[in-house]
């Protein structure tokens, strides 16, 4: 394997995790609902994923934990924001906090176990295809599972009804009441969705990235990942190009380090929150590209009227 | 049947003083549950946690060494919610007011005087609000979410703190370990009782009630109602919205900066890569359990730094993880959330028929 190719790969492994929380947050901002408990939901998946997976042995029941670790937060969530109508902001600062202590209380008893990683992807003779062969068809199943995800949400936002009424929920929760969609029932379900890939990225950094339980080793990406949401203006396709960026400044850092320039390493481990600030300044410098895709209702509880 | 929510005509007031009161019933109760699962004696659990703590002189003294960062911290924060304006990086404003505050030890080592004391608090405060200035000004002059980029600057000013102590502020005969040199003399702040209790406590107490009065009898608390509740009427009376996020910003986070000097000057006489245990986020939640009320924020600041003392005790005690703090601060915050529905809404249950009309959209 060539340098360049070990590159990309990494490029690749870091971020997965920011693309699978990302087109999660998406669909939920999409549907009109703000979840800041990203990072909660990441960590819960991390946490949930690596138990499942070090108890049983197999990588995928720990996928299938994380995945449902996640799910359970949203629906906290989205009980409190949805249900009793909470302020989204706190509330997901709130999940937050508890994902973080929960977590913790739970993984106190598998730190410095070993883990169990997630297999890459082996096809007899495509995988051992000169350049192109390690990168295309022999990465882990997340990172497909991660691009299907995000075609998914692209075509289906765009081209399927279920998409349009997303859509419409979120641009104006009232109008589509009147017209008769459930916009609680929608927005719930956007939240849960928004969970599953928040906790699968958590359970990335678990089963794939790190095999080990690592207090807080989601390390902010819950975050940067909700920059990301706002730095692609809502655009899947922009979303994923813009976690491929993420992940290059969270490797080139960690490279840029190996490489011992005389650098001191907290400068290069700050490039991607620094980066995650300079990326939201320059798109909101542009008004006219991030106002016109904002949800309108984003952020604003409803109640039905009767 | 079926439960619905119905908006009350005014915002019950009962409500807002019941409910951080049923919040924390909810959060001992489900406490106690986390501990019975676990195995462990769910009462005597309880008992250490947040009684214990009040039984002996030592460990009040270490209860309000712990309230006094989230008081002051957390009445910056009551202000700037209440104005709807999201600065929740108090910790990072914590480490900046912390290494500014530091530069006159170590830099000017030889300077013993009570106004080198004075310098130190003024620069901490000042450290932080110019921190807190990097958002407000993302905020005003371009409209970046001050969230996003609050939290960001978080992770920047830890590293930037590692790095100092690492690196350029380190003891040059510290034996290599991540520390400055201990502060001495007049660089720290007078101590007194059993040599834990600290001048910042008195600081962070006549913060909360200037801000009490400043937020109830003067034009500036009015103006922070108003923004925060109804910008576009705010707009209308000439309050300007720009001037609230940079005016939220600077006192949030010059108290912050304040209090992580205070931690820095006082409990731990020096700079280290840790300087506090998330008391900046921690102090959301006194800030929400204070109902936003600077002399409500010092209850929950009490409240809050028990919790921590609790969780030190369950673990020495019965062998509990100390994660169980973070655990009880973050279901108390999503308890006063869930109970704060209750000032602005009224339950009440349908029976068959109203619910059918009731629940479908009209």
């Amino acid at each position: 394997m060539s340098a360049y190719e070990a590159i990309i790969l990494t490029i690749i492994t870091a971020s997965t995790p920011l693309l699978l929380a990302a087109i999660g947050e998406l669909v939920v901002e999409r549907s009109g609902v703000l979840n800041l408990g990203i990072e909660g939901m990441m960590v819960m998946g991390a946490v949930c994923g690596f138990a499942a997976a070090h108890v049983s042995g197999s990588a995928w029941l720990g996928v299938i934990a994380a995945v449902m670790g996640g799910v359970a937060m949203s629906l906290l969530f989205a009980l409190l924001t949805q249900t009793l109508i909470t302020n989204q902001v706190a509330t997901g600062l709130a999940i937050t906090m508890l994902g973080l202590g929960l977590s913790g209380l739970i993984g106190s008893d598998f730190v410095g176990l070993p883990g169990v990683k997630l297999a890459n992807v082996s096809i007899p003779w495509l995988t051992e295809l000169p350049y192109v062969g390690r990168l295309v068809f022999g990465q882990d199943p997340l990172v497909y599972v991660s691009i299907g995800l995000t075609v998914g949400v692209a075509y289906g936002l765009k081209h399927t009804r279920w998409g349009l009424i997303i859509r419409a929920v979120g641009q104006s929760h009232s109008s589509a009441h009147a017209l008769g969609y459930r916009v609680i029932a929608v927005r719930y379900a956007c939240i849960a969705f928004g969970g599953a890939t928040s906790g699968l990225a958590g359970g990335y950094l678990s089963l794939v990235y790190t095999p080990q339980w690592i207090e807080n080793m989601t390390a902010g990406r819950g975050w940067i990942a909700l920059a990301l949401v706002v730095f692609s203006t809502w655009l899947p396709g922009r979303l994923a190009a813009g976690a491929y960026l993420f992940g290059g400044v969270w490797i080139l850092g960690l490279y840029a380090q190996a490489m011992g320039l005389g650098i001191p390493s907290q400068l290069l481990s700050s490039l991607p929150y620094v980066a995650t600030i300079l990326a939201l300044v320059v798109i909101s410098t542009n008004r006219r590209l991030s106002v016109i895709n904002t949800p309108a209702s984003l952020g604003q509880g409803f109640v039905p009227d009767r | 049947m079926q439960i619905v929510l119905e908006k009350r005509s005014q915002a019950s007031s009962w409500m807002n003083v019941m409910s951080p009161v049923l919040a924390i019933s909810l959060t001992v109760i489900m406490g106690g549950l986390i501990f019975a699962t676990m195995g462990k004696p769910p009462l005597t659990a309880l008992y250490l946690y947040f009684i214990d703590p009040l039984t002996s002189w030592w460990s009040i003294e270490e209860v309000l060494v712990k309230a006094g960062p989230l008081v002051l911290i957390g009445v910056g924060l009551a202000v700037c919610f209440k104005a709807n304006v999201w600065n929740i990086g108090a910790e990072g404003q914590l480490t900046a007011g912390a290494l500014m505050g530091a530069m006159v030890p170590i830099l000017l080592g030889d300077w013993q005087s009570p106004w080198a004391l004075v310098v130190m608090l003024l620069l901490g405060a000042l450290g932080g609000a110019m921190f807190a200035f990097i958002p407000a000004w993302l905020k005003t002059r371009f409209g970046v979410n001050e969230i996003l980029t609050s939290l960001m600057l978080v992770y920047i000013a830890q590293l930037l703190l590692d790095w100092m102590v690492r690196g350029p502020w380190k003891d040059p005969h510290g034996y290599n370990f991540p520390k400055s040199v201990a502060f001495e003399g007049w660089h720290l702040l007078p101590m007194w009782g059993d040599g834990r209790m600290h001048l910042g406590l008195v600081i962070a107490l006549v913060v909360a009630l200037v801000l009490y009065w400043l937020m109830r009898n003067n034009l500036k608390g009015f103006e922070v109602r108003v923004v925060g509740s109804a910008p576009r009427a705010g707009a209308f009376a000439g309050f300007s919205q720009t001037k609230m996020v940079w005016f939220c910003f600077a006192l949030s986070g010059g108290l912050a900066g304040l209090a992580g000097l205070i931690e820095v000057a006082g409990p731990i006489g020096q700079l280290q890569p840790h300087i506090s245990p998330s008391y900046g986020f921690t102090a959301i939640i006194v800030a929400f359990l204070g109902r936003l009320n600077p002399l409500g924020v010092v209850f929950a600041g009490l409240l809050l730094a028990v919790s921590y003392i609790g969780g030190e005790g369950v673990q020495i005690e019965l062998g509990i993880s100390d994660k169980t703090t973070q655990v009880f601060q973050g279901m108390l915050l999503f308890f006063i959330l869930m109970c704060d529905t209750l000032i602005l809404y009224r339950v009440r249950y349908l029976s068959g028929t109203q619910a059918n009309t009731a629940g479908e959209p009209s």
